[in-house]
């Protein structure tokens, strides 16, 4: 059975995931369509996320539907005290579907418990954003032509990355091979590592950038790796730059190696990668907009050709 | 010398026994025996044999669901339950754990929808013999040691 939501990527199966990336071609191939005409979408960003939020928004323009919510909570009534729950019966009164961002965890699975509308979670707390997730699927698939048995080499913070532990998860149906690079203080949590041992996903662990870590690899996964994060600054000054990656370090690498990072960037990857054309990240958060497009399209039950 | 009984007998309902002594007022709350008016005894501190000293509870006219009682497991997973009718002990059970646990344990993470928001919480257990609960909302994980149970409910 189709998901009703889509709240964690746990949601979607090996099917699901698949036919999601299917319709996504389609709209890559062709966004602008009328498959929204009239409808109405709410977007409650009770937690600023501009990027994401244009992303949804653009995906829905493009498809003739309409916008109703708001951007941050200064402009709803929870600021008057109201209720997620009252919030969410009101706006699903008003709408087709509700694409919401979140500041508290599992708030999204409480809304889509008590919403008569599908919701799809745009980010709760640090919990899940599977649309991400999605969008990173999409964009191995299209750059690999498969997502089975790719070798995956992840960068950067891997402690409190919330896309990092739900691509690990939504490529678990793949047989896919993982090198999770960080810094001591950052590295993978012993969760995420028994996780991959229950679902027999081979991984290697590595604390220094090593050159061999990226010329195995298919896909180079980027993250941020952010000051606020450490208990030590010192601890932060030593790595900040060890995990930065320069083109000079892509010479090596395969040739369908592709370079992924879920945005915004600073200073982890160096501008003249921008250049390379294995570097794919604006692509990628390109992809977004036709992979929220097709999982929008899948809740509401509409027919994409 | 016969034994003496420690807690009074029970014409018909049900005993709880062998519940750890520092875990008895917690079954009382996750039982809800305030809110009852059937006559209950509550024994505490007694001499075990087995626990050193254990807590017992009687509850005249009282036969709790299976699902309603299995949740005392969370603190007491070796209790044994006597189904008392006419002065005879026509059962004896013991409880385990349920697969989803409502409303009694309190999430630990202050972010969780269900620590700010008037909603039951909600756990799956995802490890029954060392007793991990995972918050069906946020999903963080709770060992056993962790445990906090709802005030008040």
């Amino acid at each position: 059975m189709k998901p009703k939501s889509l709240v964690n990527i746990n949601d979607y199966d090996k099917n699901d995931i698949m036919r999601i990336i299917e319709t996504a071609s389609k709209f890559k191939n062709n966004p602008n369509r009328s498959l929204l005409k009239g409808k109405v979408c709410g977007t409650l960003f009770f937690e600023p996320s501009t990027r994401t939020r244009l992303s949804f928004e653009t995906a829905i323009n493009r498809l003739e539907g309409r916008i109703v919510g708001f951007s941050d909570t200064a402009t709803s009534s929870a600021t008057k005290g109201e209720s997620l729950k009252d919030t969410i019966m009101m706006v699903s009164n008003y709408t087709d579907i509700i694409i919401m961002r979140h500041h508290l965890e599992g708030s999204a699975r409480y809304a889509s418990e008590v919403s008569p509308v599908p919701i799809i979670n745009a980010g709760d707390g640090s919990n899940q954003h599977p649309t991400q997730t999605m969008l990173d699927i999409f964009s191995i698939y299209e750059t690999q032509k498969t997502l089975e048995g790719l070798t995956i080499t992840i960068v950067g913070d891997l402690k409190y990355g919330r896309a990092v532990h739900s691509l690990i998860e939504g490529l678990a149906h793949f047989n896919p091979t993982f090198n999770f690079v960080a810094p001591e203080e950052l590295k993978m949590p012993e969760k995420h590592k028994v996780y991959c041992d229950k679902k027999s996903i081979k991984y290697r662990e590595f604390s220094t950038f090593s050159r061999e870590s990226i010329n195995e690899a298919d896909i180079l996964y980027m993250t941020r790796v952010q000051r606020e994060r450490f208990t030590d600054l010192m601890e932060y000054e030593k790595v900040k730059n060890v995990y930065t990656l320069k083109n000079d370090m892509l010479k090596n690498s395969r040739d369908n190696l592709k370079v992924l990072h879920p945005l915004p960037r600073v200073k982890e990857i160096d501008q003249d990668v921008d250049e390379n054309p294995k570097a794919y990240y604006f692509e990628q958060a390109r992809n977004g907009i036709y992979t929220r497009q097709a999982v929008i399209c899948d809740l509401l039950g509409i027919d994409v050709n | 010398m016969g034994k003496e009984l420690q807690v009074a007998a029970l014409k018909s309902g049900t005993a709880i026994d062998h519940i750890p002594s520092e875990h008895l007022f917690k079954v009382v709350s996750i039982l809800r025996l305030q809110d009852l008016d059937n006559r209950i005894t509550i024994g505490n501190n007694l001499d075990s044999q087995k626990m050193n000293t254990k807590g017992i509870i009687k509850i005249s006219d009282k036969f709790f669901e299976e699902d309603e009682i299995n949740r005392i497991a969370l603190v007491a997973p070796k209790v044994i339950l006597n189904i008392i009718k006419n002065y005879e002990v026509i059962e004896k059970k013991s409880v385990t754990l349920p697969d989803v646990i409502r409303g009694i344990v309190k999430c630990n993470n202050p972010k969780c929808i269900t620590n700010n928001e008037p909603m039951k919480t909600r756990f799956d257990v995802v490890d029954k013999d060392h007793v991990t609960l995972q918050c069906h909302y946020c999903e963080i994980k709770i060992n056993k040691e962790d445990i906090i149970l709802n005030k008040g409910k």
